[in-house]
């Protein structure tokens, strides 16, 4: 487990650096003055020079890059700026503050938005995914199957604005989108959160509800199940513990990607509830050409995806004892 | 590496392969004869078919309708649209002039929007799912036939490729290619962003079924009828082409129709997170992006291109879901 777990860890922060590596490369060299773009649309000469001098323009490329990658584990030190501790991800000159700052700023809006979602999804994804199966055929399971064929063809900016429109100003259900720290207002945090969180589960359950489904009736037919119920186990005991677990495989590979996509900006559902996440500061940064705030979501996002890819992969050995880590 | 369990259908290779003999009708007739009698299956390719033809009659329809998609009929006809630049008429316009009524502040007629969005949509979409297709078989029977290092080193830059938050670096990269490639002074060319979406959208697209068609070829390469036609003297081309390809035609086919809708709403939400079509195309995409803007005011023009976008990807869906069953009946879902 720990050899598995070493060999993941280094071939992730090989793929962090590569994409690191190209986002930097693309960005940092080739328009035409990344200080003006890092300094911003009104740019006086003398701090147009500074921002020249800070981004390291007058040194080699690859300098520029290991003395970024450098910052991320020793800091750096911006002069006339301050300095930037570790992990310093870059000072962006739009929000006159360490990236970092930013970004730790940021992310308890997409973890709360993520987690909330996902807590739903799962929970209401897999519960009619069972259902659905052991009703094979039953009006409970043709209902399942077609909420879930619309529900994955829906899109978060028809959807989400929709439900905004009618829930939020017709009839008043719900509050305007906005993120409370919970440790500010519980109830708030909640109620701030909860459309956002609905239609995300609701675009997201249908896959669950599929996966659920299909990988339970071929668990049910299996014949380690029929001889649990020879048995005489009860039915419940046999969907739980023996049928349940043989689906959870799947599932955890789906929850893995979601998770990993999600929590690196959930940049469509950021936009459209106007919730100001890790996704959202991403935009703005495009928006703004605030390069070094773009470097970091982009490894924040990268990073996300790397590290669930290989939690998963490390739970597949849990749940299922066959498979090997090698 | 683990063994993660393949979310994509198994594909028994015998079962495309072997039709029984004493019919005598080709893989591609069985195919046909049971996707003929899947009704929803047939709805849905009708829907498709539908779409594509209001894609290419566009001009027709506009002659016919007698409204093209670029006139300002707002704007030129007093009383169309108050101070405010929304539609007078309730239900942001829709008369039985205007069918879907008219776009706020611009005044352009809604329905021949929609209309014509669907070529910009489909187009790029249809074309970037034939470029990932093309680049996905090449690479993933490469990876899979030719294995040891080619394939270990195709399979880390899949890794690297499926790990790149595709979004975020879609909508940060077009800019620059519009820097790069555009005079400050001028506005991107209509045709340059399409192309650059495309490309985009391709290079980030093509992973997936690359990884899914090299495990195919995989577990192919071992089997009784490769070896035979190795002993035989077949040249590497000779099987590639004619022993692994016909098998691999299922899942192809199968992710390719997932793809196109897949593709379709990518398209539409890098336009709705503004890295879409310029004012002067008309682009589903780019509908979404000011009926979000406007939607407090004027709902309706925000549920026209949902709706229509809804049912296109629903019926593709259930298109694909359909072509799968025809193909490989014994795939339980």
């Amino acid at each position: 487990m720990l050899r598995f777990l070493t060999r993941r860890v280094i071939g992730a922060a090989v793929i962090l650096v590569i994409i690191s590596g190209v986002t930097f490369f693309l960005f940092f060299v080739i328009p035409a003055d990344p200080a003006r773009l890092a300094c911003g649309k009104v740019c006086p000469p003398e701090t147009l020079a500074q921002a020249r001098h800070n981004l390291g323009l007058d040194q080699p490329v690859v300098v520029q890059f290991v003395s970024w990658l450098g910052g991320i584990f020793f800091g750096r030190n911006y002069e006339g700026l301050g300095t930037c501790p570790a992990p310093c991800l870059g000072y962006s000159f739009v929000n006159r503050a360490p990236v970092f700052e930013t970004i730790i700023d940021r992310l308890p809006v997409t973890i709360a938005l993520t987690i909330g979602a996902s807590v739903i999804f799962l929970t209401f994804g897999v519960a009619t995914g069972i259902l659905a199966a052991l009703r094979q055929g039953k009006p409970l399971d043709k209902i399942a199957s077609i909420s879930s064929l619309v529900g994955a063809s829906m899109q978060i900016y028809f959807v989400g604005t929709l439900a905004m429109y009618f829930f939020v100003y017709q009839a008043h259900i719900f509050p305007q989108p906005k993120y409370i720290p919970i440790t500010q207002d519980p109830l708030g945090w909640f109620g701030g959160l909860l459309l956002p969180w609905i239609v995300l589960a609701i675009i997201f359950t249908a896959n669950y509800t599929r996966m659920t489904r299909s990988t339970m009736v071929e668990n049910l037919a299996e014949d380690y199940v029929r001889t649990a119920r020879a048995k005489g186990m009860s039915g419940r005991s046999v969907v739980l513990r023996f049928a349940l677990r043989g689906t959870l495989t799947p599932i955890i590979t789906i929850f893995g990607v979601d998770l990993g996509q999600l929590i690196g900006g959930a940049i469509i559902t950021e936009t459209t509830f106007g919730l100001q996440g890790i996704g959202r500061l991403s935009v703005r940064a495009v928006d703004n050409s605030d390069l070094p705030t773009l470097m970091a979501t982009v490894l924040v996002a990268a990073g996300a995806i790397v590290v669930m890819n290989i939690v998963v992969d490390a739970l597949y050995a849990v749940i299922d004892p066959r498979v090997r880590l090698s | 590496m683990t063994t993660p369990t393949s979310t994509a259908p198994e594909i028994d290779a015998t079962s495309v392969t072997e039709a029984p003999e004493a019919v005598g009708r080709s893989p591609g007739q069985l195919m046909w004869l049971r996707f003929r009698r899947d009704r929803t299956g047939v709805i849905s390719a009708a829907i498709v078919i539908f779409f594509f033809l209001v894609a290419i009659l566009a001009p027709v329809i506009s002659m016919v309708y007698g409204k093209d998609p670029y006139t300002l009929y707002g704007q030129d006809r007093p009383g169309l649209l108050n101070d405010f630049g929304y539609a007078m008429a309730p239900n942001g316009g829709i008369s039985s002039e205007f069918w879907f009524g008219i776009e706020p502040n611009l005044g352009r007629d809604v329905f021949m929007q929609l209309v014509y969005g669907i070529r910009t949509s489909l187009l790029i979409a249809v074309v970037a799912t034939i470029l990932t297709t093309l680049i996905g078989i090449v690479v993933g029977i490469i990876a899979g036939y030719a294995g040891g290092k080619t394939d270990f080193f195709i399979g880390r830059i899949i890794d690297l490729m499926l790990s790149f938050p595709q979004v975020l670096f879609i909508i940060a990269f077009t800019p620059v290619v519009d820097q790069l490639l555009v005079p400050s002074n001028e506005e991107t060319p209509v045709w340059l962003r399409a192309v650059t979406l495309t490309i985009l959208l391709t290079v980030f697209g093509w992973a997936g079924l690359a990884r899914l068609l090299r495990g195919q070829v995989l577990s192919m390469r071992e089997r009784e009828f490769v070896e035979a036609a190795k002993v035989t003297g077949a040249s590497p081309a000779r099987i590639v082409f004619k022993e692994l390809l016909p098998n691999l035609w299922t899942p192809i086919l199968i992710q390719s129709t997932l793809l196109l809708p897949a593709l379709v709403t990518a398209e539409a939400a890098l336009s709705f997170l503004g890295v879409g079509m310029g004012e002067q195309v008309p682009d589903w995409g780019r509908m979404f992006l000011r009926a979000t803007q406007v939607y407090q005011n004027d709902i309706t023009y925000l549920i026209f291109p949902g709706v229509a976008l809804l049912i296109f990807v629903i019926a593709f869906n259930l298109l694909g879901d359909s072509v799968r069953d025809a193909f490989d009946p014994k795939i339980k879902r």
